[in-house]
């Protein structure tokens, strides 16, 4: 188990000392991270490739999930075979600031001996991405091959090309926007209400009497499961049709499958959640607007830009729809940047980025391949199929 | 890799080393692969069919879904050397919209497109009073994507209305290339090469 004392490998954790200096003019110190690392650095560190998971996600992207016990949450896309493989890249994947999962969150230690709750500070998607590359700093990575997520993932994407462009070579956005829609942020505010309303709630100090708003931070999950499906997906999993009875109660029991499904949704839910952190994350998103840190115009944010990239959206996705994909690249081009761009096909909605939906493995794949190409020939022999 | 259709080999030809070029329409990327390949050119693509556009990716190439009608006003003004518009114009719905968008985007344009004008369409049409289906338009009218047939005597009326220059042209019959004597008439398809 020598390796357990590298830096690198299974699940990571380390303390640096910082100060970060947050958007909001609060600085934060120190800075805890739990991350994850997969295949090995190559001699000139240039196979790096960064995910930055989701709003509930978390580092465990290809390892088993301590509290659930279910597989990585992208596994479809990680792994031996995949477009992200460990046989040829450096994976590295950071529990974001303010989640719970290990990373300096509200749940975290304050100076004074007991959790922040609610005095936790604020904090921004740059925040969250400012940290991440203080730990690529201790980690001794300076270039990233490529940074990859999807949803409040993407987001990370943008903002790392934004404020690092010379340390990202490509970037794949995935299912996201550049800024939070007056739509995305009520959804968002409708969940963090229900965590304030639940008396477990306590202005956030609940951590002490193993007491928390499961309630509220259930029903967040629910309202915020829903934008994650698309009606048509909804409508062909479940319809109409009544949970485990011939007929209706007259009451109001989960009757319908998508009540009993959106109860297990939010159920399951917190067992691996902080519904502090619930709040901190979709404020974070809710003030999201890329332009708006750079002069109000988009296209500022990626001017001059030399990274590649890749931008895909899914056609059932109404939670981030390609019109705000295509924002991002109209931003690129006018910008002169390399981008591709591709909408899937998926009956999905906006999960369709964690699921199998066909085409974007080949596409990512692609992108990523063609950039290794571009390096001089560092891709490995391709191992499976016949030769001709 | 399979080698390119001839007017977009002619294309290949003509574009200089190191040029950067729009391909709109470029489908799954041939000619772009293709002038990357032996022109080091920087080529970029627009294409309206999803498939298509992830084979191109997957050959490494940056290509953007999208539709050649509405999403040109996206790039800059002299964005590229070189804006490409392969047997796509007759396609769209505006053409003399997108040849001026054409060369807002770039100093000069490739054009090619399939002559409605050609003596076998003529003969189809008059002799057997149908829509006629050639090698250079090989789909019945009611599935046809060609919705502004075009042909060559109206697509040079077109670009000097617009004030817009014909720098070269290349006329084809089958994959031959043939003299721009009567092509009207004999010429199955045109490339021509605009400037501003």
């Amino acid at each position: 188990m020598a390796d357990d004392v590298s830096l690198f490998g299974g699940p990571r954790a380390v303390t640096l000392s910082g100060p970060l200096r947050l958007d909001s003019g609060a600085f934060l110190a120190p800075l805890d991270f739990a991350y994850e690392t997969y295949g090995t650095l190559n001699a000139d560190k240039s196979n790096a490739i960064l995910i930055c998971h989701a709003l509930t996600g978390d580092q465990h992207v290809a390892s088993t999930h301590p509290v659930t016990g279910k597989p990585g949450w992208w596994v479809r896309l990680v792994g031996e075979g995949k477009p992200i493989d460990p046989a040829r890249h450096f994976v590295i994947c950071i529990n974001v600031l303010g989640s719970c999962m290990g990373s300096a969150g509200p749940a975290s230690i304050a100076e004074d001996g007991q959790p922040y709750g609610m005095r936790f500070p604020v904090i921004t998607i740059r925040d969250m991405v400012r940290a991440q590359a203080m730990l690529l700093d201790h980690l001794g990575i300076e270039t990233l091959h490529s940074v990859i997520g999807g949803s409040m993932g993407g987001m990370q994407v943008l903002e790392w090309a934004a404020c690092y462009p010379a340390r990202v070579r490509s970037a794949v956005a995935i299912a996201t926007a550049a800024r939070h829609s007056a739509q995305n942020i009520a959804f968002h505010e409708v969940g963090r209400q229900a965590i304030m309303a639940d008396p477990n709630w306590r202005g956030g100090s609940y951590y002490a009497d193993g007491e928390p708003p499961t309630k509220g931070l259930a029903v967040a999950r629910m309202a915020a499961h829903i934008t994650y499906l698309s009606e048509e997906g909804l409508t062909e999993k479940f319809g109409r049709r009544l949970q485990n009875r011939a007929s209706k109660t007259f009451g109001f029991d989960a009757d319908f499958q998508i009540e009993s499904y959106l109860r297990h949704q939010g159920i399951s839910f917190v067992d691996r959640f902080d519904a502090n952190s619930y709040l901190y994350i979709t404020r974070a998103m809710d003030y999201f607007d890329l332009a708006e840190e750079h002069g109000g115009l988009l296209a500022n944010a990626f001017a001059g830009s030399t990274t590649r990239f890749c931008v895909i959206s899914f056609d059932s996705d109404w939670l981030y729809p390609t019109s705000e994909a295509k924002m991002i690249v109209r931003a690129l081009n006018a910008g002169g940047a390399e981008v591709s761009f591709v909408e899937l096909s998926s009956p999905f909605g906006h999960d369709a980025f964690l699921l199998d939906t066909p085409g974007l493995n080949a596409t990512i794949d692609g992108f990523l391949k063609a950039g290794e190409g571009a390096r001089g020939g560092t891709e490995p022999e391709r191992s499976e199929g016949p030769i001709g | 890799m399979s080698p390119l259709r001839t007017d977009l080999a002619i294309i290949a030809d003509h574009v200089p080393e190191g040029a950067r070029v729009l391909d709109i329409g470029c489908g799954d990327g041939g000619l772009m692969a293709a002038i990357r390949d032996t022109k080091r050119a920087d080529a970029r693509g627009l294409e309206l069919d999803a498939d298509n556009v992830a084979q191109a990716m997957a050959k490494g190439l940056s290509v953007v879904q999208g539709d050649a009608d509405t999403d040109l006003a996206d790039y800059p003004e002299d964005a590229f050397d070189y804006a490409i518009l392969s047997q796509t114009l007759q396609t769209t719905r505006a053409p003399d919209a997108i040849l001026g968008e054409l060369l807002r985007i770039a100093p000069r344009a490739f054009v090619s497109f399939p002559n409605f004008a050609y003596w076998r369409v003529r003969a189809s049409l008059m002799f057997g009073g149908r829509m006629p289906v050639t090698g250079a338009l090989p789909l019945s009218w009611y599935a046809t994507e060609n919705i502004h047939h075009v042909t060559i005597d109206d697509f040079r009326a077109l670009v000097a209305k617009q004030g817009i220059g014909v720098e070269r042209t290349w006329y084809l019959t089958g994959n031959r290339q043939r003299g721009a004597g009567a092509a009207n008439l004999m010429a199955e398809q045109a490339v021509f090469l605009l400037g501003r």
